[in-house]
């Protein structure tokens, strides 16, 4: 049966392949130039990246050395170990409790976002109550008021609500954020009426119907928010808000130790590849669904 | 779901029904509460707070007290480093906003011709750089002003600069500099919208399209994509103003803040500056109300220029 369908579907994709090859308009010696385009620019966009990851790796005897080389002789690991002596060496508290920090308040941050803004755009996309409209319409102007447009007037927020250098001060901010429900409920609304009056019938409640069949249906947007919030979340940087060296970040001890100067590059460069590589690696996996979310991502009104 | 008893209700006024409505609704309110609780606490009272706060001279220690237009006429007026910061966004805001934005869409456009494991290559490759924010010590050492950094020996060898220039603290170059680094950064969730919004296109809208004539990929571009992805389009710029019009994390970390003469100040680093170096909130609120009011209106223009594409 299984082998069947998959025959079934390879036949589909086939099918798919011969129509995308028989192109209307365009020429191959347009596609040549557009490829090497691409490339050329591309080359541009990730070469800061492709060489910090390069540095990290280097042993001390390469990274100074002048004209610098675009590849490693001997890889090593020691920059990554460095990183941690260097760490405990200044601050008194380990490298360990800074990573801890990061990875509790990302996942935090990723479940209650995704909690939150599953009910709300289940509610926005499919009830009707006195509000409603009002609601939409925030969200969407809302959209323009990012975190790093606000966080100055919120940082007076925190501070009357006493949350200054706590978890919460990290966490709580990001709770909320208007791109995720509105994502969420863009891709909700082309989940079927019918569904959800079905369930209306057989008697499940709000919540059930939100969690057993709207979201399980939802999952390319389930996936596109877990990545746009675990890149805010990891990102975050204490700034003002937390001055206790033990409830720091681990973005902000990176900053920390590149204030030291390009003398300690190799830790340097360690610590801004164990800040890239979880988003890229995140974004990677799930690429597909983030660019079946953004699809829907639309403004109609 | 029940008319038939609404109807006497409906008879007693438009408001008793809505407290009815509200009433059988309770289970959404209750479903809506914890987004917004937490949406209105550090979204919606910021950015309402700024304008009340902007009239006050709010320290955060001494209560605060009514200063009437004063922080706004000093703001206009009597600071020119404001006016600096304000000239300093306007140009960020054209480079990373229509610029990039342009830019996005060319790229997605071009990315779009391409097959498809090319496809999701070429859309990692230039998303990459939005989703990190440490590896400008990699542009520090690029640009670094001793004859050591990249660009500097790179420049010195092609005989095109005698001396090292000095990239992060020459007011000539601050600006130039940050920009680049910016764009670098900026294809993020608009960059991705539009490239879905591409994808979304049904194929047979061009063939449909050669049939009637279309000769080649600019007609195509003109006649059929743009028109048909005005939505993606739109919460594409929407994006854009946002991060465009808050520029600012950037250039402090890659320049410093204040920068060398202010040269790449932007309104942001003013408020950071006040907000949370000063602490002189009612100065810091008035120039964040400021910048809302310019978003807002920004906002407002690009529904209107992009309204003809939505239907």
């Amino acid at each position: 049966m299984a082998r069947k369908r998959r025959k079934k579907q390879q036949s589909i994709d086939k099918l798919k392949v011969s129509e995308k090859k028989k192109r209307v308009n365009g020429s191959l010696g347009g596609d040549i130039a557009i490829f090497v385009f691409l490339c050329l620019l591309g080359a541009f966009m990730v070469f800061p990246l492709y060489y910090s990851i390069i540095q990290s790796m280097k042993p001390v005897e390469e990274l100074f050395v002048f004209p610098p080389k675009l590849y490693v002789l001997n890889p090593t690991t020691n920059n990554f170990s460095d990183m941690f002596k260097v760490a405990a060496s200044s601050w008194q508290v380990p490298l360990s409790r800074y990573i801890f920090n990061s990875v509790f308040i990302t996942i935090v941050i990723c479940a209650a976002n995704l909690f939150v803004c599953c009910c709300a755009a289940f509610v926005l996309s499919k009830c009707k109550f006195p509000g409603s409209k009002a609601i939409n319409q925030i969200i969407v102007i809302a959209l323009l008021f990012s975190s790093n447009a606000t966080w100055i007037m919120s940082f007076l927020v925190m501070s009357k609500l006493h949350m200054i250098d706590t978890y919460w001060a990290l966490i709580l901010p990001s709770v909320s954020t208007a791109m995720g429900l509105y994502l969420m409920r863009q891709s909700m609304t082309t989940i079927h009426d019918s569904m959800v009056e079905a369930a209306k019938v057989d008697g499940a409640g709000l919540f059930r119907i939100c969690w057993q069949i709207v979201v399980p249906n939802s999952k390319p947007a389930l996936m596109t928010l877990i990545i746009f919030a675990f890149q805010g979340a990891w990102n975050i940087q204490g700034g003002a808000l937390i001055y206790s060296e033990e409830l720091k970040t681990l973005p902000t001890v990176v900053q920390q130790i590149t204030l030291a100067g390009l003398a300690r590059q190799g830790v340097t460069f360690a610590a801004a590849v164990v800040l890239l590589i979880p988003p890229l690696v995140v974004f990677l996996i799930a690429q597909g669904n983030v660019m079946e979310t953004m699809a829907n991502s639309g403004m109609k009104d | 779901m029940a008319n038939n008893s609404d109807q006497p209700i409906i008879r007693q006024g438009k408001w008793k029904y809505t407290w009815h409505m509200m009433k059988t609704n309770k289970a959404c309110y209750a479903m809506l509460l914890p987004f917004m609780l937490f949406f209105t606490i550090f979204t919606i009272l910021p950015v309402v707070m700024s304008l009340p706060i902007g009239f006050t001279n709010f320290n955060m220690i001494e209560t605060p007290k009514f200063v009437g237009l004063s922080n706004f006429y000093t703001l206009f007026l009597n600071d020119d480093v404001f006016l600096i910061a304000v000239r300093n966004t306007l140009i960020f805001a054209i480079f990373t906003g229509p610029f990039s934005y342009v830019l996005s869409f060319l790229i997605a456009w071009l990315i779009n011709e391409m097959s498809n494991f090319w496809k999701t290559f070429f859309t990692f490759v230039y998303y990459a750089p939005s989703m990190t924010t440490s590896v400008y010590v990699t542009w520090q050492l690029i640009l670094s002003g001793d004859s050591y950094g990249y660009l500097n020996a790179i420049l010195m060898d092609l005989g095109i600069l005698n001396a090292p220039a000095q990239w992060l603290t020459d007011t000539t170059y601050i600006l130039t500099v940050v920009i680049i680094v910016q764009l670098w950064m900026s294809m993020g969730a608009g960059f991705l919208a539009i490239r879905a919004g591409f994808q979304n296109i049904d194929k047979s809208m061009y063939e449909a399209g050669a049939i009637e004539g279309i000769k080649n990929r600019w007609q195509e571009l003109f006649m059929i994509t743009i028109p048909s992805m005005g939505p993606q389009l739109l919460f594409a710029a929407v994006i854009q103003i946002s991060s465009s019009f808050t520029v600012g994390m950037v250039g402090q970390n890659l320049v410093g803040l204040p920068s060398t003469d202010y040269a790449a100040h932007t309104i942001m680093n003013h408020a950071t500056d006040y907000g949370s170096i000063r602490y002189e909130m009612g100065y810091a609120s008035a120039i964040c109300f400021v910048l809302f009011a310019a978003m807002l209106l920004a906002n407002k223009g690009i529904n209107w220029l992009l309204g003809k594409y939505l239907d």
